[in-house]
């Protein structure tokens, strides 16, 4: 049995490792902001975006608002339970708790994403702005595209992604603020189906190993029994033991190796 | 301006409600994993767990659809995802192949059913 899984084709055309492109900062920031090209996540991002403005809008918060919202929070799913928490009535406190918990997903992303940036002289701050750039579309994009890039150039190459993923973000979220108005029930149910759907597909086209395939099966299976408890934390129970069990058989494939 | 941003109030509540309590779990993962080595076994784990929280979270969306995904039928979602995830196997792992199929299985399923 292989231990790695065979990866998936690289469609994109970045210069090889040692070319002289990659000699500036400047340039890699470049290829990374020109790389939101190359991938169809940047299309789901821009629809799930023109949705929270969409949503934004009808829930009466401000352009600048949503604006402020998307660059700061940077998660979709984050702002889409912002928004309609608040929007219904809530208080800023319940807010924050169901904000939190649905960004606790973030922790292991950003503890697993780092160590590929990182260089022997990378201080924790050089590594800020890239921290908060991480959410599922940077995470998937970093697997694929950091191997094609030379390590010292690994953050500023992040730093063009995730810039130009923010810049594509902040332009849908104008237009579906402006939009709303016009946007059919069936419309708004299409793009909500646009997060599981890319989610599910970049996390198995992400599996490296077969842990990995393991966890997101298992995480799909287990959800719907945990929700049953109605802890209020369903989603990191679920994902903790999930992806626990998968280790365990990683663990024990290794060990009957060795 | 004031018009642009609204409240100072609501700015502020962006902040707290917001930005702090998502941006905690990003600075902690940054804090944390700074000590941990790209090729090491807990990394392997981190990642299994990350991918399952993952899996928890479009679970979800699929078992408890918000707005508008909760007027389209349970079996039509399953069937939706189902048909995307079909769709990027025989595709031989193409994301924008799943998506669209995905996709228009579920507009043609609510046309059909009117």
């Amino acid at each position: 049995m292989p231990r790695r899984l065979k990866p998936h084709p690289v469609t994109v055309a970045l210069p090889a490792l040692d070319s002289p492109h990659w000699q500036s900062p400047l340039r890699a920031f470049a290829l990374g902001m020109s790389s939101v090209a190359s991938t169809v996540l940047t299309l789901v991002l821009f629809a799930t975006y023109l949705g929270i403005g969409a949503l934004a809008h009808d829930s009466q918060f401000s352009l600048g608002w949503v604006l402020g919202s998307t660059l700061l929070v940077w998660a979709g799913p984050a702002q889409i339970i912002l928004i309609s928490t608040l929007g219904s009535g809530a208080t800023a406190v319940q807010a924050a708790i169901a904000v939190t918990v649905s960004a606790i997903r973030l922790f292991p992303m950003v503890v697993s994403v780092l160590p590929l940036m990182r260089t022997p002289k990378t201080r924790r701050r050089h590594l800020l702005l890239a921290t908060h750039f991480i959410a599922v579309t940077l995470w998937v994009e970093c697997y694929r595209l950091l191997p094609q890039v030379p390590r010292e150039r690994r953050i500023a190459f992040t730093h063009g992604l995730g810039c130009g993923l923010l810049t594509v973000c902040m332009v849908a979220t104008t237009l579906g603020y402006g939009l709303a108005a016009n946007l059919p029930q069936l419309f708004a149910a299409a793009i909500l189906l646009l997060t599981p759907l890319a989610f599910l597909l970049s996390t198995a086209r992400n599996c490296r190993q077969i842990s990995d395939v393991l966890a997101l099966v298992l995480g799909l299976a287990l959800f719907p029994l945990v929700s049953m408890l109605h802890t209020g934390v369903d989603i990191l129970i679920s994902g903790i033991a999930a992806g626990t069990i998968a280790y365990g058989v990683h663990w024990s494939r290794e060990r009957e190796r060795a | 301006m004031s018009e642009f941003f609204g409240s100072p109030h609501a700015l502020l509540i962006l902040v707290l409600a917001g930005f702090l309590p998502n941006e905690i779990w990003r600075m902690a993962g940054l804090w944390f994993g700074s000590g941990v080595d790209e090729g090491s076994e807990v990394l392997v784990w981190v990642r299994a767990v990350a991918t399952a929280i993952l899996a928890g979270v479009i679970a979800q969306i699929l078992v408890q659809p918000p707005g508008a995904l909760a007027s389209v039928p349970d079996w039509l979602r399953y069937g939706a995802v189902a048909a995307g995830l079909a769709a990027f196997i025989l595709t031989r792992r193409s994301i924008f192949a799943g998506v669209a199929c995905g996709e228009i299985v579920m507009l043609v399923g609510k046309w059909w059913l009117g």
